[in-house]
């Protein structure tokens, strides 16, 4: 159906392809795997049309295509749906899916006929969207059925997914898959770029590893193994399970009661939170991304800016709450964002300026009257420990953060919070964006962390993360905390229904 | 190395401005090298050339930090123009109420009265920005036209001399008054302007630097700019970053009055500034935010401002107005080297 033969493309000095080779069968599920970084994406966008190779062809039913933009491919009948959707809210499902192929005159939008096609295509693959719902309205798994009708709308017989589960619920992604299954049925061709191998083993025919820009493996998924397919993608074994002992907890280090957090509008984001984390122990937060996951790390980090927080936070018995985020830094509070970028470094500072962030006020970075001055040598110093010790890549104290690539930007976050030394740890989404390798490493220091007698919290959107570090599980929805549940004697599918509220759909 | 690449495209905006303004002077009728060579060889030559370009450069240097420290905090301040006219005025009344007391007190007392005026200036629209919100390029424009009218009103009503068609205040007592260079350096005449001001205007730059980069103040300033979020995340108080780089911005932009009231007029003159508080803007973008970069960005205005006086006088077509020309051309490169580097970002990042 589709071929890449000897795909190359270059970005500046990068290698982003080099002389890829992939042929994806007809009326089969074909996964794409590898870390962040191999070169998928790129191999994915120059099939769709929206880069073009240095050089290379593309061959699409035998026949050699060159692609100016993603219009030829879709001619095609290639189709793409993108990790972040590209609907327009205030606007109905049939008006976005239509959008660039109106049917009807310039002056006279025909929707009754779209609206019916829609109808007769999200039937026959069961996806029980009304053509008429507004995007805002719909759920994430939704609007995401919503990008697949878009593509099926344009007579797309071989669909690219990209990262398709990432924001799914247990629940949600079962669901995806039946439709996936369901379109192989109907012969459609199917792509799924993706780096979770055990969806890649549930729902692949075959299967194409990447690494550094290089198809490195090509296998009948029947006849393959998650440690092999880790293995290919990294290059060398890994551990795909996370090894920790028995945790041995100690005294309540933090305990929160009845925290709230209300919105000017009056909306609830955090509703009367309640729990504890000891010394020693990893405490886990499930729930679906938006479930109040985020508002709780930045309450508990004194980081909330808009709406009112009320309820009781205890450090060792004392009361923070009030406390401005240096004071819980200066009291052992130390905090891995979820958003690396957006809040966890300085992109275009140094390693140096970014190993300093959250310790600068105080020795031996600040140092003299007021401690006003910063102490070059110490900077230094704690900068070079830290690359050390978390063995960032390039260990160079002059780049800019930004030219680190995901995993050594994350070790570099970790490394600098844990150089603080704290009593709490808050975590969240720890190896969203790294690649396998740097997954093993951070989730080794986590749990390290634990036996040195830190108290963890942690959130992540990846289930199999926290019932595998976790020692307790909570599962938070709509902003409260609806369960505990033993990570070692839980299944996926209890954790997801606490998760949904016993809605699988949503 | 990368010292010599940050100055490359400068340097190139430089040049290409310099292209396009030969073409504008050719298209009104003149040659562009003869107009060049007068441009250039006016602002260069001993003593009074240098003299004067160093003395237009002065205040540049003093807007072109007060920018470029508002700058790295993510803060555009539109409002050197406003505190640098608040603190000259009233620098000029201490100068004026205070004329008895002998230089020893009365020199750093007016020195303090520039700072402490242009810096509240600068910090209203800090605590705005950082209280409510407000975008500090409205409320600094608005403090600009308040400045200006408030400082005309004091003079007009009652500091002017009586019967004085200018509308300027009575001179500031002699001890305000500080040395002019010619004083100090042999061969160089009295009467070039030049002053102190000058050499003060070198060691703040020193001073600057040390401070944004050597200081933990000058850090938090930077991270709030670099990135408000992860400044919060780190423990900094963004709000009083705000309030404190719009402070010490508006300080740099008042210490113009050095210059102006101590230097060289001796009063407070209605109007004296020829857009300093504007042009600092584009030597602060010239000089990439950085206080050599400053300099030697406000070297090159002061140099197109004194050759400019020339090119007006001795040819035939071509005004002043030339300079404005490739100052605009050269922020207009400047600027889009932004949209360049922010172009090739997004490529690479598309792997």
């Amino acid at each position: 159906m589709l071929e890449l033969r000897d795909i190359t493309k270059r970005f500046g000095d990068v290698l982003a392809n080099d002389r890829v080779n992939l042929a994806v069968a007809p009326g089969t599920i074909h996964a794409i795997v590898g870390e962040n970084g191999a070169g998928k994406s790129t191999a994915m966008r120059i099939a769709y049309g929206f880069y073009s190779a240095d050089s290379g062809d593309i061959v699409v039913e035998g026949q050699a295509r060159r692609f100016e933009s993603p219009h030829d491919a879709i001619a095609l009948g290639i189709g793409m749906v993108h990790q972040h959707f590209m609907l327009v809210e205030p606007m109905t499902v049939a008006e976005n899916i239509v959008l660039g192929i109106e049917p009807g005159s310039p002056l006279a939008l025909d929707l009754k006929s779209a609206e019916a096609r829609i109808r007769v295509l999200s039937e026959e693959l069961g996806l029980a969207i009304d053509p008429a719902a507004r995007i805002a309205n719909l759920s994430v798994g939704q609007q995401q059925r919503v990008e697949l009708l878009k593509a099926l709308y344009r007579e797309a017989r071989l669909l690219i997914l990209d990262e398709p589960t990432a924001v799914l619920s247990p629940q949600a992604v079962a669901e995806m898959f039946g439709i996936l299954r369901r379109m192989r049925e109907q012969g459609k061709t199917i792509v799924i770029v993706t780096h979770k191998l055990s969806e890649v083993l549930e729902i692949s025919d075959e299967v194409t590893v990447m690494r550094d820009g290089r198809v490195v493996g090509n296998r009948k998924t029947a006849a393959t193994s998650a440690a092999e397919l880790a293995r290919l993608m990294v290059g060398r074994d890994v551990l795909l399970r996370v090894v920790k002992p028995e945790a041995k907890p100690r005294g309540p280090m933090l305990a929160v009661k009845d925290l709230s957090l209300t919105m000017p509008e009056g909306e609830k984001r955090l509703d009367g939170v309640a729990f504890e984390v000891r010394s020693g122990e990893i405490v886990g937060i499930a729930g679906i991304e938006g479930n109040g996951q985020t508002e709780l790390i930045e309450a508990l980090a004194g980081l909330v800016e808009h709406g009112d927080v009320s309820g009781a936070i205890e450090l060792e018995g004392k009361n923070v709450s009030q406390f401005s985020a240096r004071k819980r830094r200066a009291r052992g509070i130390a905090h891995v964002p979820e958003d690396r970028h957006r809040r966890g470094l300085l992109l275009d500072f140094n390693l140096k300026e970014n190993s300093i962030l959250g310790a600068d006020d105080r020795p031996p970075v600040a140092v003299g009257p007021w401690r006003s001055w910063l102490n070059l040598d110490a900077i230094r110093r704690k900068t070079e420990r830290i690359l050390k010790a978390f063995d960032v890549r390039p260990p160079d104290p002059q780049l800019p953060a930004r030219s680190l690539s995901g995993g050594n930007q994350q070790k570099l976050i970790l490394g600098r919070e844990l150089d603080q030394d704290p009593k709490l740890l808050l975590v969240a989404q720890p190896t969203r964006g790294v690649d396998i390798g740097g997954i093993e490493f951070i989730h080794r220091r986590l749990v390290e962390l634990r036996d040195a007698g830190c108290a963890l919290l942690l959130v992540s959107s990846e289930l199999e993360e926290v019932t595998a570090l976790a020692d307790r599980l909570l599962v938070m929805r709509q902003g409260r905390i609806v369960g505990e549940v033993d990570p070692k004697r839980t299944s996926m599918e209890e954790i997801g229904l606490l998760m949904t509220g016993g809605n699988a759909a949503a | 190395m990368k010292t010599l690449r940050e100055l490359l495209f400068p340097l190139a905006a430089v040049v290409a401005a310099f292209i396009v303004g030969g073409i504008v002077v050719l298209a009104v009728g003149d040659s562009p090298l003869s107009t060049y060579t007068l441009l250039i060889g006016s602002a260069l030559t001993w003593p009074d050339g240098i003299g004067y370009t160093l003395f237009y450069a002065t205040p540049l240097i003093f807007t072109g930090l007060a920018v470029a420290v508002a700058f790295r905090c993510g803060l555009l301040n539109i409002g050197a123009e406003g505190q640098l006219y608040a603190a000259s005025f009233v620098t000029a009344w201490v100068g004026i109420t205070c004329a008895g007391l002998p230089a020893l007190l009365l020199v750093p007392l007016c020195f303090l009265a520039a700072l402490v005026a242009g810096g509240f200036w600068g910090a209203v629209p800090g605590v705005l920005k950082a209280r409510f919100g407000a975008h500090e390029v409205i409320t600094t424009i608005m403090m600009n036209f308040i400045a200006v009218a408030l400082a005309s009103y004091f003079t007009q009503y009652h500091y002017k001399p009586q019967g004085d068609p200018i509308l300027e205040t009575v001179p500031i007592g002699e001890g305000a008054h500080i040395a002019r260079l010619g004083r100090f350096v042999p061969g160089f005449p009295e009467r070039i302007p030049l002053n102190l001001a000058f050499p003060l205007a070198l060691v703040v730059c020193l001073l600057v630097y040390l401070f944004l980069w050597r200081t933990r103040w000058g850090y938090e300033i930077r991270a709030t700019g670099a990135n408000p979020a992860a400044a919060q995340y780190g423990g900094i108080a963004t709000g009083r970053q705000i309030v404190l780089a719009m402070s010490i911005s508006g300080a740099l932009a008042g210490m113009v009055a050095v210059n102006e009231v101590l230097g060289y007029r001796y009063r407070y003159y209605d109007g004296f500034s020829s857009g300093y508080g504007f042009t600092g803007i584009a030597v602060a973008l010239l000089g990439r935010n950085h206080p050599v970069g400053v300099i030697l960005a406000s070297l090159l205005f002061g140099a197109l401002l004194r050759g400019g006086l020339f090119v007006d006088i001795f040819t035939e077509h071509v005004s002043k107005d030339l300079v404005m020309v490739l100052q605009g051309i050269i922020i207009l490169f400047v600027a889009s080297e932004a949209l360049f580097r922010g172009l090739s970002r997004r490529r690479i990042k598309g792997v």
